[in-house]
């Protein structure tokens, strides 16, 4: 196990990326995370913008289990919440996850955010990029890039869900 | 999960997960009406062998809202009809490519022959065995219970007395919930005249009241099921174990739940029925996001290896 980004290297990644964030774009803006670290990190990103910027920030989530095409090889997992605060339509929206490997989470992702409406714009955010896509899909903010072989694990933890933000790769 | 056959299978565990997913499904029922795509290219079959409003509609939009194929069989006008039987039926469903049997028979037992015996490999789900068990019925009245008491998701119903009333005997739908709610730590008891509930230490609803239950289900009194008079009458049920209005209005906080079709007047009356305590609307929506969790977390993953 090596840790690869600690406490304080995740605070100035995620401000780093609320920089890049407001160069893109201005507010107010919409992240939504992805269950569960997602969430945690989309809730950091928002505390950083709205510390650098004026803008103002809503946070929700969108669980994507019910659109996944890889479920037959995964073992069934709780439906987790879905919280979008107001309505995605004509709205820009950042997307947040924690690792991005092989894209089939955002593609199930983007075909959630189409049931709930048609958004003006998607981009990506993501903590860490592993690589080994399987579809065309790329982050538009990564903390990280992080190249790694498929036998390893890549764990991003979090104060919300781990008690401590740190990422590790076993 | 492979099968659902009983509530006895279900630990606490995967009971909360079930409700905890139902919860959220309800949520994403109410904001949006579309499909979600998670069953496309599954085939539900609903095979129903006993008459059915409720179940079998609800099964058949779950399915449909999770973008599976269904197809509906019912035993009359049916090859049942010519004499096939139950190991040929499911054969022949699987062999057109079922994935999973969604099961209503009026033999105790029935789900469980067709989940062990290895007459099909397709998933099976019990929607009323005879008296047995219909354990998606008892998932439902859960989680319309725990909304009732606005406990969190996550949760089990620890602490809550509930009171199952009336035809214990024939009731599937009482075995399930006499399963199920101690296994979420509520304390339950079963109570009704003698013939339906034997042992019962109370001589009418009025003395079963008095020990203050959190909520009453009560239970239909199923007149195909008795093959003898165990009732004297409908209004002497009714004098002594029917929810009347003078007995709602003795215990104004208990909630009130009824699996239907209600035969109103006998052991539910009207205002008992459509009184502010009576879950008897949510349990049928909760019917639907219910049997959507229970779908897709039976077909919407890895088969576990048996």
């Amino acid at each position: 196990m090596k840790t690869v980004l600690s406490e304080s290297d995740i605070a100035r990644t995620i401000r780093r990326m609320a920089h890049e964030i407001l160069e893109r774009n201005s507010g107010p803006f919409l992240l939504l995370g992805i269950p569960t670290r997602g969430v945690s990190i989309a809730k950091a990103l928002a505390e950083a913008i709205e510390s650098i910027s004026a803008d103002t920030c809503e946070v929700g989530q969108v669980d994507v289990g019910l659109f996944r095409d890889d479920r037959d090889t995964r073992k069934a997992k709780p439906i987790a919440e879905t919280v979008i605060p107001g309505s995605v339509d004509g709205r820009t929206i950042i997307l947040v996850d924690d690792v991005l490997f092989s894209g089939r989470t955002i593609r199930a992702a983007l075909d959630a955010l189409s049931s709930f409406g048609r958004p003006a714009m998607v981009q990506l955010a993501v903590l860490v990029d592993r690589g080994h896509r399987e579809l065309p899909i790329r982050a538009d903010y990564v903390g990280k890039n992080l190249p790694t072989s498929l036998s390893e694990k890549v764990r991003v933890k979090t104060m919300a869900d781990d008690s401590e933000d740190s990422v590790v790769i076993e | 999960m492979r099968h659902l056959l009983s509530t006895d299978e279900l630990n606490r565990e995967t009971a909360i997960e079930i409700l905890d997913s139902a919860s959220q499904l309800s949520r994403l029922n109410e904001d949006t009406t579309r499909k979600f795509p998670t069953l496309q290219g599954k085939t539900v079959v609903t095979l129903f062998y006993e008459d059915s409003t409720r179940t079998r509609i609800s099964f058949e939009l779950a399915a449909k809202r999770l973008s599976a194929d269904v197809i509906n069989f019912s035993a009359g006008g049916s090859a049942v009809n010519k004499g096939e039987n139950l190991k040929d039926t499911a054969q022949t469903l699987e062999a057109l490519g079922a994935d999973a049997l969604i099961v209503r028979h009026s033999a105790s037992g029935a789900s469980y022959n067709l989940a062990h015996n290895g007459w099909t490999s397709a998933a099976i789900v019990n929607a009323g065995d005879g008296t047995n068990q219909h354990p998606t019925q008892a998932l439902l009245d859960a989680l319309s219970l725990r909304q009732g008491f606005n406990i969190d998701d996550g949760k089990g119903l620890d602490g809550k007395k509930i009171l199952i009333v009336g035809d214990i005997l024939h009731s599937r739908v009482a075995r399930s919930n006499l399963a199920l709610l101690p296994t979420l730590g509520a304390e339950v008891e079963a109570v009704g005249p003698g013939s339906f509930s034997p042992g019962c230490k109370y001589a009418n609803l009025d003395e079963a009241l008095e020990t203050k239950p959190d909520a009453v289900m009560m239970l239909r009194v199923q007149k195909e099921r008795m093959n003898q008079p165990l009732i004297p009458s409908d209004k002497e049920y009714s004098r002594f174990w029917g929810l009347t209005e003078q007995r709602v209005k003795k215990v104004p906080n208990c909630l009130i739940l009824h699996p239907g079709p209600m035969n109103r007047g006998l052991e539910i009356s009207t205002y008992a029925a459509e009184s502010n305590n009576s879950l008897v609307l949510s349990q049928v929506k909760n019917g639907l996001a219910v049997r959507m969790a229970v779908l897709s977390m039976i077909l919407g993953g890895k088969n576990e290896t048996i």
